[in-house]
């Protein structure tokens, strides 16, 4: 598997990374814009601000924190400045973080003041920042890479072509034991007993349809509208074509190929603990909310297929994105990295194009820019599981 | 062959899906039945955009849409061979 090696940053903790970032973390909203400013002062560095933090309790909490903690943990990030409201929970993000063995500090506005909090972590970061750009990458091994995968903007094509061309890679690392994830729970109904049936064992097929039945009673069910309000399928899926949520469903299945077990299911933003191979997590079926909790999980690059053109990138593991709608490959262009179209045309086999991707997948982990980075997109947004006290 | 019209995901279905742009009322499609690798031609009775399904069969009022050797819907009203079939004819069993 040589052909299939990358140039990545080893870090602390023996993880892979394949960028290389020192970011800025707001503990809380209101932190944001402290972070905007340390972001601003200091080049090299990035804010990741977001929309929560303050009043969570309880299990929603727990998802808040994990999904904090998790993207300083991510090998993508070389090191970390922690700002929040109050000193007590930016410390237990703080010593989430630190675990990795990765530079990161924390600094509390309360008593402080956005001034001094800014001065104090602005030199924080430039000094994180110097020493983060002596990192030299190094010759890292399929079995050492993390790859998720979500898809959006879904239409028939999806199902056609781009989605199993992510499936077909899938199965080819599998093989060559790279750790990888899917998830979307309520985008699964209609296929769920055909995906309970991808579980390496009765038992994580169990734990995978309970987890499906869970996200039914707790969060569908008391909601639901008539086509949950052309939400499932979307306007956008509608419009490419896709009628019903089961049409929806085993397109989107095609991402996990046609041989990998799933060996385990993960809590929104867990990180796998079981070694290599497939993983489902319980997410949204919402882009940036999926695509954020896997990057918290310790995922390191995404493949995203779109029908209809969904332009969805995350501030910290790069978004790769594939089309097989020749349309959308036209049209908006900018967006997509792999062109899959052939397929429907039969100029292209669908292991022509799982090579394909595979090939614009190694070439980002050596650090080639997605269209998603070079056109700035970094949705970084939060899964809430009910609301704050 | 040629480049299809339309996709056949396996053959049992009873849909396949335009693959080409600006399909016209009477026109004359061939279609690729992918699991099986045949070939299969349909006149298209509607205008169906890229990406739409077509019946490739008669279908009825209350049969199952069979899409990747699945169940994914019911039709609600009648959808004769070479018909559009989307949110106008057919809806999800589930929501």
């Amino acid at each position: 598997m040589n052909d299939w090696n990358f140039m990545g940053y080893r870090r602390e903790n023996g993880r892979i990374g394949i960028r290389n970032h020192v970011i800025i973390l707001p503990l809380d909203d209101l932190s944001n814009a402290a972070c905007e400013a340390v972001a601003n002062n200091i080049k090299g560095t990035m804010a990741i601000p977001h929309a929560y933090g303050r009043l969570q309790f309880g299990e929603d909490l727990e998802v808040h924190f994990r999904t904090l903690i998790g993207t300083g943990c991510n090998a993508n990030v070389a090191a970390c400045v922690v700002i929040g409201i109050e000193p007590q929970w930016t410390q237990r993000v703080v010593d989430g973080i630190a675990e990795t063995g990765k530079p990161v500090e924390g600094f509390a506005i309360e008593g402080n003041g956005d001034i001094n909090t800014i001065a104090s972590a602005s030199r924080k970061a430039m000094e994180f920042v110097q020493w983060a750009t002596e990192k030299q990458r190094e010759e890292c091994t399929l079995n050492e890479l993390w790859v998720s995968t979500k898809c959006g903007e879904s239409d028939t094509t999806s199902g056609l072509g781009a989605n199993p061309t992510v499936g077909n890679l899938i199965d080819k690392f599998d093989d060559a034991g790279a750790t990888t994830c899917f998830g979307e729970t309520s985008e699964l109904t209609g296929a769920e007993k055909v995906c309970a049936t991808r579980a390496a064992t009765p038992e994580v097929g169990q734990k995978f349809l309970d987890t499906w039945q869970a996200y039914m009673d707790e969060v569908i069910e008391p909601n639901k509208t008539s086509d949950l309000s052309d939400s499932q399928p979307t306007k956008g899926n509608i419009a490419g074509g896709l009628t019903t949520i089961e049409e929806k469903a085993f397109g989107n299945l095609q991402k996990i190929g046609k041989v990998a077990k799933f060996i385990d299911v993960l809590q929104p933003a867990e990180m796998p603990a079981k070694g290599p191979g497939l993983y489902f997590m319980d997410t949204s079926s919402a882009a940036a909310e999926c695509v954020t909790l896997q990057a918290a999980a310790g995922f390191v690059v995404h493949l995203f297929p779109t029908g209809q053109g969904n332009v969805i990138g995350n501030p910290i593991e790069p978004v790769i994105k594939l089309s097989a709608n020749p349309m959308t490959a036209r049209t908006m262009s900018e967006h997509i990295d792999v062109d899959v179209s052939g397929i429907l045309r039969r100029e292209m086999t669908m292991d022509e194009a799982g090579d394909k991707l595979i090939e614009c997948t190694l070439r980002t982990c050596n650090g080639r820019l997605t269209a998603a980075e070079a056109l700035g997109h970094r949705e970084y947004v939060m899964t809430k599981l009910y609301r704050s006290a | 062959m040629a480049t299809p019209h339309f996709l056949v995901h396996d053959h049992v279905d009873n849909v396949g899906v335009i693959v080409v742009e600006d399909v016209e009322a009477g026109q004359d499609l061939t279609g690729w039945v992918m699991d099986k690798d045949e070939t299969i031609t349909i006149k298209a009775l509607d205008p169906i955009p890229l990406g739409h399904k077509i019946a490739v069969v008669d279908l009825k009022s209350g049969d199952t849409v069979m899409k990747y050797g699945h169940d994914v819907g019911k039709l609600v009203t009648d959808a004769g061979k070479g018909h559009h079939v989307h949110t106008h004819n057919a809806k999800t069993k589930r929501w």
